[in-house]
């Protein structure tokens, strides 16, 4: 994801004076052709993001499109309430991008883990949250971004994740892509989870539960045309974020369940990180096991649910 | 506009601000008192501003970053034509548009939405930075408490504009001594205030913040030639003009009687 973001920022930049890239000092030679391109909308702020996000308020309110790039950490919960008070309160069109989402830095440890992030962001008035499941998605979500008019967070995974679209999708703010058909269950997936989402119902096909795979791209707004379809004709909707259990897009489903569909909720089952700081060394595909959030693990759980064994 | 007329409307300001102080009952009376003679000049000399087009693109921008200053800002707005004083008159009422830190243009003049401290500094290096990407030739001045300058964002953002020279760029310290509840030298080591500022690559000019014929005389000429943004550490009094009121912190949160009112607007020469 990380290598078409700044493919497509290059691209966007090279075509339209308005974007500006601000990084805060990562992406190290990632960048070099977007600065050849159009050097005057590249900017290394440095290891200073709170001032990073209000040189993106003053650029935006002048008519600029900026993105602020730097680990999900850093660009959300460091500087949240800049990200309230310059973007959301002012209400421009800013782009916070951030690296990392979820377990992408597992080996990182706890301070580079991302798994809040969508919570803090996701309850800020005005804010648009997407989560693109991957590399295709990515370009779509800045595309919709440059045709936003107002603040958006954009969580990104890492790079080298399996593609899972053929063709670069269509999707904006709002929006969801159903990148499988079945019938039995649907599974909402946020983000860097899209690929172990397929996985688990290839595994679930093999014992005849016909699944559904939703990339969730828009956590908020959620698509609800979506959710009303698949809870009207599925016996399970399941969200799988690699994000904590509080406040994540299985959150906002709950939600929505009690404003919109009250009896949905025997329907709906979150698959997600528990409140707590994941402490292990080692990588993601690893967390991801101990965590319940691989396909097999996911697979096991909507099998259980459905009343069906999963082959060992 | 002279320098005498200017002073005229400073102690007529002061007058609004302390009537409306009096009337709306908000705190920050003091810090009010400390930067109307900064925003006198800007507002009647500096600023390339027209009531008319408020949000001309080639508009000087002005962010009041000490945003619970917020009365000194609508008095002068509304005395520059920027909104009626009817809508002065609402300032901290119900349903109001004045609330006691100034919200995104909620009136026409009013560039960003302050209060929360440590916030206008960065977003004037965007606005500055969007100058010159523009080739734009407008200036952005920004002004700043003491006490805010506790705030780290404030550094990262004098790092970030003395790397990036951001020659059309001011911050002006309204250096009144004072923050909520003591003297800011001794809630952190704030001294020497300007040596920092230089440190960080600014331009850095020491003044009387109340000297309307040195500030005109300093801000006027931005960009002055340097290449670096330019700092002006302006040494004011908190509750500036009003005797029983000058460098008295009480006042950070007291509201006048009535009786003080009067007494105020004497001193001015209001009444």
């Amino acid at each position: 994801m990380r290598n078409a973001f700044a493919d497509e920022m290059t691209r966007i930049c090279a075509a339209n004076q308005r974007p500006v890239l601000l990084s805060g000092d990562i992406g190290n030679k990632l960048f070099d052709k977007l600065k050849a391109a159009a050097p005057d909308q590249f900017l290394n702020c440095g290891l200073a993001e709170a001032n990073m996000i209000g040189v993106a308020a003053g650029l935006a309110m002048s008519g600029f499109r900026p993105f602020a790039y730097t680990i999900v950490p850093f660009i959300t919960t460091r500087v949240l309430e800049q990200i309230r008070v310059d973007l959301c309160y002012h209400n421009v069109p800013a782009t916070v991008v951030g690296v990392g989402g979820g377990l992408s830095y597992a080996a990182l440890g706890p301070t580079h883990h991302a798994l809040e992030d969508i919570a803090f962001l996701r309850v800020l008035p005005n804010m648009s949250v997407l989560c693109p499941g991957d590399a295709l998605e990515v370009r779509a979500c800045l595309k919709a971004a440059m045709l936003h008019d107002g603040p958006l967070y954009i969580r990104l995974g890492k790079k080298g994740e399996p593609v899972v679209h053929q063709s670069e999708p269509v999707v904006g703010i709002g929006g969801s892509l159903t990148v499988r058909r079945g019938s039995d269950c649907t599974i909402l997936a946020v983000g860097n989870l899209l690929p172990e989402a397929m996985r688990a119902a290839e595994l679930l096909a093999e014992q005849k539960v016909d699944t559904t795979v939703v990339s969730l791209v828009s956590v908020k707004p959620l698509d609800g045309e979506m959710l009303e379809r698949n809870f009207a004709s599925r016996k399970l909707v399941v969200s799988l974020e690699e994000h904590s259990v509080a406040g994540g897009a299985g959150s906002a489903i709950l939600e929505w369940i009690s404003d919109h569909n009250p009896s949905a909720m025997a329907k709906f089952m979150r698959i997600a990180t528990p409140d707590a700081f994941y402490t292990q060394s080692g990588k993601q595909s690893y967390a991801r096991q101990q965590l319940g959030l691989d396909s097999i693990s996911v697979a096991r759980k909507i099998a259980d649910r459905l009343g069906r064994k999963l082959a060992a | 506009m002279n320098m005498t007329q200017i002073e005229q409307i400073a102690r007529e300001l002061r007058g609004t601000v302390i009537e409306l102080t009096h009337q709306a009952k908000p705190a920050h009376l003091a810090s009010a008192l400390s930067c109307i003679d900064i925003l006198a000049v800007l507002y009647w000399s500096v600023l390339n501003i027209d009531p008319a087009k408020p949000l001309a693109e080639d508009r000087d921008r002005f962010i009041l970053s000490k945003g619970h200053a917020a009365l000194a800002l609508y008095s002068v707005l509304a005395k520059r034509g920027f909104c009626s004083n009817e809508i002065l008159q609402t300032f901290n009422n119900n349903g109001g548009k004045l609330a006691e830190h100034p919200g995104p243009q909620c009136i026409p003049g009013v560039e960003a939405a302050t209060g929360s401290l440590g916030h206008g500094l960065p977003i004037g290096n965007g606005l500055a930075l969007a100058s010159r990407l523009s080739g734009r030739n407008n200036r952005v001045f920004v002004l700043l408490s003491d006490g805010e300058c506790n705030e780290g964002s404030v550094w990262e953002a004098a790092m970030f504009a003395g790397k990036q020279k951001l020659s059309n760029l001011c911050a002006i310290v309204d250096f009144n001594k004072w923050q909520a509840t003591g003297r800011s030298q001794e809630i952190l080591a704030l001294d020497p205030l300007p040596d920092k500022w230089q440190a960080f690559g600014w331009e850095t000019v020491r003044l009387d913040g109340h000297d309307v014929r040195k500030l005109d005389a300093t801000l006027a000429d931005m960009p002055r030639g340097s290449g670096k943004p330019l700092a002006i550490i302006a040494d004011t009094i908190k509750g500036k003009g009003v005797s029983f009121m000058e460098d008295d912190n009480n006042w950070h949160y007291r509201v006048p009687t009535a009786e003080e009112v009067v007494a105020a607007k004497r001193e001015l020469g209001l009444v």
